[in-house]
């Protein structure tokens, strides 16, 4: 009886840790050419983001003068602007790389 | 059934190999379908363990004492609700339930990170099934939990009564969670150096795990001290032991982390701090672990000395030395991306929590490994007590607490002077009028660090009061809300900072719970026979009559004792009647035939049941020893262990019914411990505040869980640059 569970388990543990190698498709990836930049620039905007809104709550619940809070929130935003210009220059490159001639432009075999 | 045990850690092993190989060789090579083999890996480990995880719990419920570790740690009369704790109290079985929950954590965070983190989660995948193949190698190689006896005995030794306690149904899985959880962050740590990429992706992926390792720690922490309270026989909750500071020593690590990783995460600061900071609280989950299962320190939890300790020392070593190689190699990628703006900055308060934190934490572990260090410079090993400790650690402690109220009212990057003057003046005020009321009340007398305590807690609560009175005012000026629902939608809107803020209340109650019951404590140990009366503080309590009960079925604490004596206390405080207690000691069988055929029934640990009256203002705490030395009572023993043979337990119960009838009828003085602590409710009460905080931070905010789906689209476009924008709708506090 354990004889049979064991197999039992073995091919289990081979069906699931093989099933990746044996696909003939390709394993779904999230992360692309320059995807751990992207995720990485994106973890940024929203701590950016998050950080805008705290700034603006300190503000708003006295923590900051408004002298501060307005050098501070031009600076945050300028921080976040960098960061989505270089989100949109990696959207860009990607949409180019994924470009996908029509079969017109395709060169002769 | 053990062979199918035994087959589970020869393929799990086997298993984490295999992970271990697909996942560096698919990130090495970019083949990502090695690296998503090696994942998979992780959920098969997770379903291997839980086959062995339920063997051995099966052998336990059916008292199959073929199984070594069955008959070592359980009973057939050990109750069915100790039967399924006591996995965990062997060696064997806690070491299989480490690694099982290990796998089980392992595969949710895995799962859960799968479509990010692609090179650093294949490095964080290797590394957790290096931690998982080390368990399950000791489990195959030095304390297997399927090891085996044949004929197999008629009866087990028992758990030990010490542990029969409910909360020892869930405080070894607790902080066995928190310790496993804490390997995760050092992983995925260790995963970003390896891969160089130590940006904000892998701090914002890790630190719900991180904040999930804190929060099962914690709950690991308080229910050990509420075992040491109501079971142990001495009436405290922390006593300093090597275990107790083992499990604490990650989780004030894990606090640092917890607040630097915001200023990573904000500015682009303290990379080296945090990374180090992670993998230090990972080794000291592991030193944790080392410390309750080498037994190379005594300790109440060190459940027997073993021979773990060589392979432990190895893997500690390999750690250190990994990490700090990992953070010098490393330190170009680390450098800071930002200065601190001001001195007066929530960074700066961040920054002095962080250095008081790991302070505590140096001392901590200065004092609990003192013995080794001591042995090997001088050949003598020498301890530290709880004075020593609390030399250090109290003045510490305080300065955090104040601390705690500090951070909510300085904002982040700059504050001026004149802002601040304002912001602390409501905490002042509170800290000034429970002063000036504990000076009036004539409370001070020779307790200044407990009186500062109490100001600091009363500054914390002033301050975390003010920011949620101001958030719910603004949120009403916005919204028109009335002050609960506003109140709901501010703490919904913004679940890290006023969760955190929680935290800090609860941090604060429980300090003034640990402040006071440990400053004003009246204690008192005494012997008193029937009828006799002492004070203790303003109570008086009369030993009205013993109790005594024969058979495991009678034992009043449910603990399968064959014999408990006791006491009726009654309790009043000038002259009303405030409570009665009934504390008892619980005698176990030893299993031991050379203690008698009767003598051996009760020759066991004998076990104080504690019996307390519990308010939201003192505790009245105590405890019995009775004695069962007198001559008369040892005659009694002494002619049932010649007359009675040793097959026959049922007549031994009957002798052991006549030891009691005889003890309640000339009952001899008993030792008793009496405790009135004033406000420990407020520990408990300050640990589920601290609990409730942590839920509430770690919930996903709605703005997070709308963040999360963009990223999974991945599209970055004009709505995001508007929304840095001018339209940026920042009001939504």
């Amino acid at each position: 009886m354990a004889a049979l569970l064991t197999l039992v388990l073995l091919a289990a543990v081979i069906a699931v840790i093989g099933a990746p190698l044996l696909s003939r498709r390709r394993p779904l990836v999230a992360e692309g050419r320059d995807g751990a930049r992207r995720a990485d620039l994106q973890s940024a905007r929203e701590a950016k983001y998050r950080e805008i809104r705290d700034a603006e709550l300190d503000y708003r619940t006295g923590k900051l003068s408004r002298e501060d809070y307005e050098a501070v929130d031009s600076a945050l935003r300028a921080e976040a602007l960098r960061i989505l210009d270089a989100l949109q220059a990696i959207e860009g490159e990607s949409e180019q790389s994924d470009y996908e001639p029509p079969e017109a432009e395709k060169p002769a075999a | 059934m053990p062979e199918l045990g035994r087959a589970c850690l020869l393929l799990a092993l086997g298993v984490c190999a295999y992970g271990i190989g697909a996942s560096l060789y698919g990130v090495r090579s970019g083949r990502v379908e090695f690296s998503l083999s090696g994942r998979r890996c992780v959920y098969a480990l997770a379903g291997i363990l839980t086959v062995a995880f339920a063997v051995l719990e099966l052998a336990f419920l059916r008292s199959d004492f073929s199984f070594n570790t069955v008959a070592d740690t359980s009973s057939t009369t050990t109750p069915t609700f100790y039967k399924a704790a006591a996995v965990w109290a062997s060696q064997e079985g806690s070491l299989l339930l480490w690694a099982w929950l290990l796998s089980l954590w392992s595969s949710l965070v895995l799962f859960l990170t799968r479509r990010r983190l692609r090179d650093v989660s294949a490095y964080a995948t290797a590394i957790l099934l290096g931690f998982a193949a080390f368990f399950i190698g000791l489990m195959i190689f030095y304390a297997t939990p399927f090891a085996t006896t044949s004929p197999a005995p008629a009866d087990g030794v028992g758990l030990d009564p010490l542990l029969r306690h409910p909360s020892m149904m869930i405080h070894p899985p607790m902080l066995y969670s928190g310790y496993t959880l804490c390997i995760v962050p050092l992983a995925f740590g260790m995963g970003a150096l390896l891969a160089r990429k130590v940006d904000a992706e892998w701090i914002r992926a890790t630190r719900r795990f991180a904040l999930a390792a804190w929060l099962f720690l914690g709950i690991g922490i308080m229910l050990g001290a509420r075992w040491s309270y109501s079971e142990l026989g001495w009436g405290g909750y922390w006593g300093w032991d090597a275990v107790e500071n083992a499990s604490l020593m990650p989780w004030l690590t894990g606090t640092a982390f917890l607040h630097s990783l915001m200023i990573q995460e904000k500015r682009g600061m303290l990379k080296v701090w945090n990374v180090s900071l992670v993998l230090a609280t990972g080794t000291l989950a592991i030193m944790g672990t080392f410390l309750v299962r080498s037994g190379v320190l005594s300790s109440i939890h060190a459940f027997g000395g073993s021979t773990l300790g060589v392979p432990f020392v190895v893997l500690i070593g390999v750690l250190i030395a990994a990490s700090i190689y990992l953070v010098a190699s490393r330190r170009d990628i680390l450098a800071s991306e930002h200065r601190l703006d001001s001195l007066l900055s929530r960074e700066s308060a961040f920054l002095a929590n962080n250095v008081v934190l790991v302070g505590l934490c140096f001392v901590i572990f200065w004092g609990t490994y003192f013995p080794l260090i001591s042995e090997a410079l001088t050949g003598h090993s020498a301890s530290v007590g709880p004075p020593w400790f609390d030399r250090y650690t109290v003045p510490l402690a305080l300065i955090l607490v104040l601390l705690s109220g500090i951070g909510p009212v300085i904002a982040w990057r700059r504050a001026t002077l004149a802002n601040a003057r304002r912001n602390f003046l409501a905490p002042l005020a509170c800290a000034l009028v429970v002063l000036a009321a504990l000076l009036a009340a004539g409370i001070s007398t020779g307790k200044p660090l407990a009186i500062a305590m109490f100001c600091c807690a009363a500054f914390v609560l002033g301050s975390v009061g003010q920011e949620y009175w101001r958030g719910t005012r603004l949120r009403r000026s916005t919204s028109g809300e009335a002050p609960p629902l506003a109140l709901m939608a501010l703490v919904r809107r913004n679940r890290r900072r006023y969760g955190g803020y929680v935290v800090h209340i609860g941090i604060a109650v429980l300090f003034v719970g640990v402040a006071a019951s440990s400053s004003f404590q009246h204690a008192s140990e005494l012997s008193l026979s029937p009828g006799q009366s002492t004070k203790v503080g303003a109570y008086t309590v009369r030993y009205v009559r013993p109790t005594a009960t024969v058979t495991s079925r009678e034992d009043a604490a449910h603990t399968g004792a064959t014999m408990s004596l006791g006491a009726v206390l009654d309790v009043s405080k000038a002259g009303r009647h405030v409570a009665t207690l009934a504390p008892s000691e619980g005698f176990y069988d030893s299993g031991e035939p050379a203690q008698g055929s009767v003598g051996h029934l009760i020759g066991g640990q004998a076990v104080s049941h504690v019996s307390m009256d519990a308010g939201v203002t003192r505790d009245v705490w105590s405890a019995i020893a009775p004695d069962i030395s007198t001559p008369r009572l040892q005659r009694v023993m002494s002619i049932a262990n010649r007359t009675i043979p040793l097959v026959r337990p049922d007549e031994g119960m009957i002798a052991l019914a006549v030891l009691a009838r005889e003890y309640l009828k000339a009952p001899p003085p008993a030792q008793f411990h009496l405790i009135v602590s004033p406000l420990v409710a407020w520990i408990w009460i300050g640990g589920l505040i601290v609990l409730g905080g942590a839920l509430i931070a770690a919930w996903p905010a709605p703005s997070a869980v709308r963040a999360s789906a963009r990223a999974r689209i991945g599209r970055v476009g004009d709505r995001d640059r508007r929304a840095a924008g001018a339209e940026h709708d920042l009001a939504r506090a």
